[in-house]
């Protein structure tokens, strides 16, 4: 009783020891708030990077792919068909995208996807991150007439209005034609040599000749073109150039772009009617931020890119062909978005040549595998590794694809736990020596207790009392102030932007709106005990001393 | 049952200081009898205090033995002299040590938070508030219970100290130069209780003291000189 007392006491007449408490209040909350944003990022990240991978994926080794993709599932259900939900087979190619913008081509390296738009969304979340409302209930490889969103769906209010997407579609397609046309018109057979004050890009585009000296007069109309996207860009792609080689369904010979042999089909496409086929781009393949953030269009929905990849033949020769963008696909990881094009499979493997001619077999280099649940990959890795003969085939799970990611991820919230936890330690000394002065200074009264009979015991008591509920005040005032911070992190983050004036928090970085914060509960119950833990340890030592002091001498002492 | 209360034989303690031992206990015989009012004299340094130490076994002897009640005490163990020194004996000291944090009132109601655990010690809780400030009162201070030792004069400490030193209802009161501190109207007033509470009580009480006229006050008076008590 006396124990309890005294430490009462104690702890409402010392505020030394109080101050000594302080860094074990700054230790859990920082530990907390570590802990809270960390897996918070991780569980983001994980979900990101499982929203594209199915959760087993079936491939093989070579880019030319496995025939028969339907026989392959059969076995694949065979072996472990109890756990699987879905599955749908896809050909992955690298690939080269290129588009007009300003005037100029931009090319980037992409990964190419064909995929079955039927099945794909039961293998992964593909359509989830689709910009069309109805592309993500259905996707669908045709352009929309329009309503694309213009507020990032899977962002909340914070996120910034993409205006510019309202445009986008088939009016966009038309008007961007039309307009085409209509300078065209103006210009008479300006086309070949178009005067440099032009208010765009030259209006050809696929004529090697041009290039040479459409390049030169480019460069003053480039620039103007990223202010408004759709304004500048479209005179400049879908002219009479446009439908060279690319419908072509059967195009398995090395195309060269720019033959100049598109005129005469001409006739035949009319981009003001019809789109070449279907392709969802990564939207950090169509924009950029520029100096102040802004997100900026290079192409929209409705303009027409076009692709080079190898076909599946040896040696390898160049495919290329046009493509309409009719979507964009926004997984917010930024190695997605930037760089995953998705084509339908069967025009992918038509242009690869993955179709057998004579047997119409269709050749695929993976199966994305969905499994009921999804814990169980291992499990049906493994059976599906027996199954099939490793030299042709590689089976393995979305978290081995990613792991040295999500690896890096655990081991930067080791890492960073062990510090923090080496801050509240410190704190425990700031403890211990506290404490040693608390028992120096209370040495009398530990001999009157003494002699009023309290054991060594008692004495140890009141001190090992009296750590843990400083330990208990400075963890409980961590514990709220750790708390209050995740719960207002982005409030304090807009604060703290607003006062040193540049941002705290960066969302164009990772593409996250707001800090993302999971509380966990039991980690923030084993921060405490650890806290409550260093606090008792440290008032071990003093302690042990209070209880061992002679009685006698500790009365004399003055 | 002897009749003696206290009783020490030929008792002996020395403090080291440095490398060399200081003798300051010399073989000390004593014998307290029941509901005696001893007074020990002596210089400074004549070991008084010692042996008020070892009677109360706050401290072992080097040799010889304390014997209470005709029971052997000095070899005892830490958790029985504990015990003895929380309901047997009651001690006052020069300094009154009064634990700073607590009110007189809980300071009087210490030994017996430390007699029991928490949880008894709440069920009892009236009984001992009740026992602690009719205490408070017989010494004359029923209207300071909730001031802290700080807010009491030193004549009102000592009073509070012999309060918690009797809540236990202890046999025997050892006293340390209980008036040492105190200015001489103030001393009287001490001696007066402690008298009186020997006569009423029939309270054994062991005093220390270099004051002689203190020391008459009481039944018999022992002369410590150099370790050893002289023979009147």
């Amino acid at each position: 009783m006396y124990i309890l007392l005294l430490c009462w006491r104690y702890l409402r007449t010392r505020y030394i020891a109080l101050a000594s408490v302080v860094s074990v209040t700054l230790g859990v909350a920082t530990m907390i708030v570590v802990n809270s944003v960390m897996s918070g990022f991780a569980f983001e990240m994980r979900n990101r990077l499982h929203g594209i991978l199915a959760d087993v994926i079936f491939e093989s080794h070579s880019l030319d792919g496995f025939p028969n993709p339907e026989y392959q599932m059969e076995h694949i259900r065979q072996a472990a068909g109890d756990d699987i939900e879905g599955m749908t087979a896809t050909v992955h190619v690298p690939a080269m995208l290129s588009f007009q913008y300003g005037g100029k081509y931009v090319t980037r390296p992409v990964t190419l996807i064909g995929i079955d738009s039927a099945t794909q969304s039961q293998a992964s979340d593909f359509g989830k991150y689709l910009q069309h409302p109805e592309n993500r209930r259905e996707m669908s490889f045709e352009l929309r007439e329009g309503g694309y969103d213009t507020r990032d769906h899977q962002a909340g209010r914070e996120a910034k209005e993409r205006n510019v997407m309202e445009l986008a579609g088939w009016e966009y397609r038309r008007w961007r034609v039309q307009r085409a046309r209509d300078l065209k018109a103006i210009s008479g057979d300006l086309d070949r040599v178009p005067p440099p004050d032009f208010d765009g890009p030259p209006p050809v585009q696929a004529e090697g000749a041009v290039q040479a000296d459409g390049a030169v007069q480019a460069e003053g109309a480039e620039r103007v073109a990223t202010d408004a996207a759709p304004d500048e860009e479209p005179s400049g792609r879908n002219d009479d150039g446009a439908p060279n080689d690319g419908q072509d369904p059967s195009a398995k010979r090395p195309v060269d772009p720019f033959a100049p042999r598109a005129k005469a089909r001409d006739e035949v496409f009319d981009p003001l009617r019809e789109t070449y086929t279907g392709l969802v781009l990564g939207i950090a393949l169509s924009s950029f931020h520029d100096q102040e953030g802004e997100e900026r269009f290079l192409v929209l929905p409705g303009d027409d890119v076009q692709l080079a990849f190898p076909n599946a033949s040896i040696p390898l020769r160049i495919v290329s062909d046009r493509f309409t963008i009719v979507d964009f696909y926004e997984s917010k990881m930024s190695e997605y978005d930037g760089s995953f094009v998705f084509v339908p499979i069967r025009k992918l493997q038509e242009l690869r040549g993955m179709i057998d001619p004579e047997t119409g077999v269709t050749f695929v280099n993976s199966i994305q595998i969905k499994l009921k649940d999804e814990s169980k990959g291992d499990l049906v890795r493994d059976k599906l590794r027996k199954a099939f003969p490793m030299e042709l085939f590689n089976v393995s799970t979305w978290r081995d694809k990613q792991g040295p990611l999500l690896a890096a991820v655990q081991m930067e919230t080791a890492i960073l736990n062990i510090l923090l936890f080496l801050i509240i330690a410190v704190a425990g000394f700031g403890i211990l020596a506290i404490f040693f002065m608390i028992v120096v200074e209370k040495t009398r009264d530990i001999g009157i207790l003494k002699a009023l009979g309290a054991s060594g015991r008692g004495i140890m008591g009141i001190f090992l009392a009296y750590g843990l509920s400083l330990g208990i005040v400075g963890s409980g005032a961590g514990m709220v102030l750790g708390l209050l911070f995740v719960v207002y992190i982005n409030e304090i983050a807009k604060v703290l932007s607003k006062m040193t004036g540049h941002e705290v928090f960066d969302p164009s970085i990772y593409y996250f709106y707001k800090i993302p914060t999971i509380i966990d509960p039991w980690t923030v119950a084993w921060i405490v005990c650890g806290a409550l833990a260093i606090a008792v340890l440290a008032s071990v030592l003093p302690a042990r001393r209070a209880a061992r002091l002679h009685p006698v001498e500790a009365l004399r002492y003055e | 049952m002897s009749n003696h209360r206290l009783r020490s034989l030929s008792l002996s303690k020395s403090y080291r200081k440095g490398r060399v031992d200081i003798p300051v206990l010399r073989g000390v015989d004593l014998e307290v009898r029941r509901g005696e009012f001893l007074a020990i004299i002596g210089q400074s340094g004549s070991g008084k205090s010692t042996l008020l130490h070892l009677l109360g076994t706050l401290d072992a002897p080097d040799q010889g033995e304390v014997h209470f009640d005709g029971r052997r005490i000095d070899n005892l163990s830490g958790g029985q002299r504990d015990v003895l020194r929380n309901r047997h004996f009651g001690m006052i000291f020069q300094f009154y040590h009064l634990l700073p944090e607590l009110s007189a009132l809980e300071n009087v109601l210490a030994p017996a938070m430390i007699a029991s655990g928490a949880w008894s010690y709440y069920r009892r809780r009236r009984e001992n508030v009740a026992a602690a400030t009719r205490l408070l009162e017989t010494v004359g201070l029923g209207h300071r219970l909730k001031h802290r030792p700080r807010e009491l004069s030193g004549g009102e400490m000592q009073r509070a100290a012999i309060a918690r030193a009797l809540v236990a209802g202890p046999e025997v009161l050892l006293a340390d130069e209980p008036t040492g501190n105190l200015d001489h109207a103030t001393g009287r007033e001490i001696m007066q209780l402690l008298r009186s509470l020997n006569r009423e009580r029939k309270l054994t009480i062991v005093m220390v003291t270099h004051d002689l006229a203190i020391a008459e006050q009481a039944d018999r008076v022992v002369r410590l000189v150099e370790g050893r008590v002289e023979r009147a």
